[in-house]
């Protein structure tokens, strides 16, 4: 509403919010998708070109999958496309699934993503859980043995080294073709067999998108740049891991088993501390909410690959703390400016 | 009491007060014995002969049983063809539908399902409406198991009343464990709850109109 006062400059009447943000769903989400570039261009590079297979085939399903639902929901189809979100979430759920996942995993799991764990729940912004993560634990369940054992080797030169390594270790020297692991956490290892240049630039067996730590370490601090993720979220989750990885007694004693960096780096907790537990749907809303979560997700993460029968425990672990969003976010209620604390 | 009348009586227990995906009632069996398609059929055919004789039964006596009693007057009733059902099936039925219903079986006795319509209707309705209301009640959890069961079996083992459907199909083994059942009858629930949000809102279109 503008009035013009006779002689004077028009006053502007609005109600609140009057200062604006150029942020936009989209916007924030296509940045993710470029931050996650970094660790795709890596896979591809270690793991070779049917990982492109994977992750274009979870793309293509999430797509089809949010055009049917908003087509049902009489939404605009299209909208929904552009925002991104479909594709991140996608994208990461690519990033979770093993290097050599036969084509129906990346179909079902990314079906379930979106259509299950995203809209049956309201759609964006409703979901109780992180999507992909949800997926990946669903297909975990579903398939276990093409998901947990059924690997392809990385392709990469430096691999063979790392192989013959592993060869070396069949029982009284006799050679074995190829170990084929779903993560060097797997507490079978009996020796340290990745040091710590390889767990840098990613040469390790685990899945697509998690091994390489240093382009995951990349696209986490370009979004942190670009103030799409709060650096607290992960730096606190990192360093409850590695500070219990120290203190914790485990019940399988391998020799990284208190080695805080191994812990770090091996596994999917880069993945996860930058681009899951930093995900707004799922997780809360205050800095005090955010802290209480990432240490909850690194105590438990700790937990389930020191006592649980599973390596790894990031996804489950950050599943969990998203169980406990709601409640957090309650505790966490900042006062409202004006008015009386409770005590 | 008019043709219209006793139609109603039957036919509300299949969609309008569908016992699992509305009523929410009976959830126990219905997430435990759902695996196949077999133990639907079997599980919800013995609930439905139960449900029926239980309802005849209690509403004849419905004269004599003081109210004080009733519910434990219900429970030597519905005791009574449980275990008429538990033997025939034990007779009649293959081994391994047995084994997998189990407990469940004996568990009817305690089914809120019966004991709410014996509770509800049978004990303040005639015979003959009783029985129709049991039948109803009693198909439409037949089929909504049949449903759960069904699409179960289909994802999470390929295959329908033990016939492999498709010879390239991997099955999704989540489907025939515990959280594959939370998951399909979730997702019923939520089709029926939407199905009915959008009865309502084209009958308040009408009526808008109408107006």
């Amino acid at each position: 509403m503008t009035n013009n006062p006779p002689g004077g400059t028009p006053l502007i009447v609005s109600s609140s919010p009057h200062m604006r943000d150029d942020d936009s769903i989209s916007r924030i989400m296509w940045t993710v998708v470029l931050s996650l570039l970094p660790a795709g261009i890596a896979a591809i590079f270690v793991f070779g070109y049917y990982t492109l297979f994977v992750i274009g085939l979870c793309c293509f399903t999430a797509i089809v999958t949010e055009i049917v639902v908003s087509l049902l929901k009489k939404q605009a189809a299209f909208a929904m496309i552009k925002d991104g979100s479909a594709i991140v979430t996608a994208v990461l759920l690519a990033y979770t699934l093993p290097p050599g996942a036969p084509w129906y995993i990346p179909v079902v799991g990314s079906f379930f993503a979106i259509a299950v764990v995203k809209h049956s729940f309201g759609g964006l912004g409703n979901n109780i859980w992180n999507p992909a993560l949800a997926a990946r634990a669903f297909l975990q369940v579903a398939y276990p043995v093409a998901v947990n054992s059924d690997w392809r080797f990385f392709s990469d030169p430096g691999a063979a080294n790392v192989l013959k390594n592993i060869a070396r270790i069949g029982e009284n020297g006799s050679l074995i073709d190829a170990v084929t692991r779903a993560t060097p956490l797997a507490k079978e290892t009996g020796a340290e067999l990745y040091n710590f240049s390889q767990l840098l630039i990613g040469s390790v067996p685990g899945c697509i998108g998690e091994t390489s730590a240093i382009a995951l370490l990349a696209g986490g601090l370009y979004l942190m740049y670009k103030k799409c993720i709060k650096w607290y979220v992960p730096v606190t989750y990192l360093s409850t891991v590695f500070v219990l990885s120290i203190f914790l007694p485990p019940r399988t004693v391998t020799p990284w088993a208190n080695n805080p960096f191994y812990h770090l780096f091996a596994g999917g907790l880069f993945l996860g501390a930058f681009f899951m537990a930093t995900d707004m749907v799922t997780t809360p809303l205050t800095k005090k909410g955010m802290i209480i979560f990432s240490v909850g997700a690194g105590l438990l993460t700790i937990l389930i690959r020191f006592y649980s029968g599973y390596p790894e425990g990031v996804c489950y672990s950050i599943l969990i703390m998203n169980t406990a969003t709601p409640l957090i976010d309650r505790f966490t209620k900042p006062r409202l400016y004006g008015s009386k604390s409770k005590k | 009491m008019s043709e219209q009348s006793n139609w109603k009586e039957f036919s509300k227990g299949l969609f309008k007060y569908n016992a699992l995906f509305v009523l929410v009632l009976g959830i126990c069996p219905s997430l435990a014995v759902t695996t196949s398609l077999k133990n639907g059929v079997s599980m919800g055919g013995a609930a439905t002969f139960v449900l029926v004789s239980s309802n005849f039964i209690v509403s004849i006596i419905r004269p004599y049983v003081p109210r004080e009693i009733r519910i434990p007057c219900f429970i030597v009733v519905i005791a009574s063809f449980v275990t008429i059902v538990e033997l025939m099936m034990k007779a009649y039925l293959p081994t391994e539908v047995n084994a997998s219903l189990g407990i469940f079986i004996p568990l009817i006795v305690v089914n809120c399902i019966i004991l709410y319509r014996a509770e509800s209707f049978a004990y303040k309705n005639k015979p003959f409406v009783s029985i129709l209301d049991g039948a109803g009640i009693g198909l439409g959890w037949t089929l909504s198991l049949c449903l759960v069961s069904g699409i179960r079996e289909m994802f999470g083992a390929g295959t329908l009343f033990g016939l492999k459907l498709s010879g390239h199909y991997e099955p999704a083994s989540i489907m025939i464990m515990a959280p594959g059942a939370f998951i399909v009858t979730g997702l019923l629930m939520g089709l029926f709850n939407w199905r009915k949000q959008r009865k309502s809102e084209k009958s308040m279109k009408v009526y808008m109109k109408n107006d």
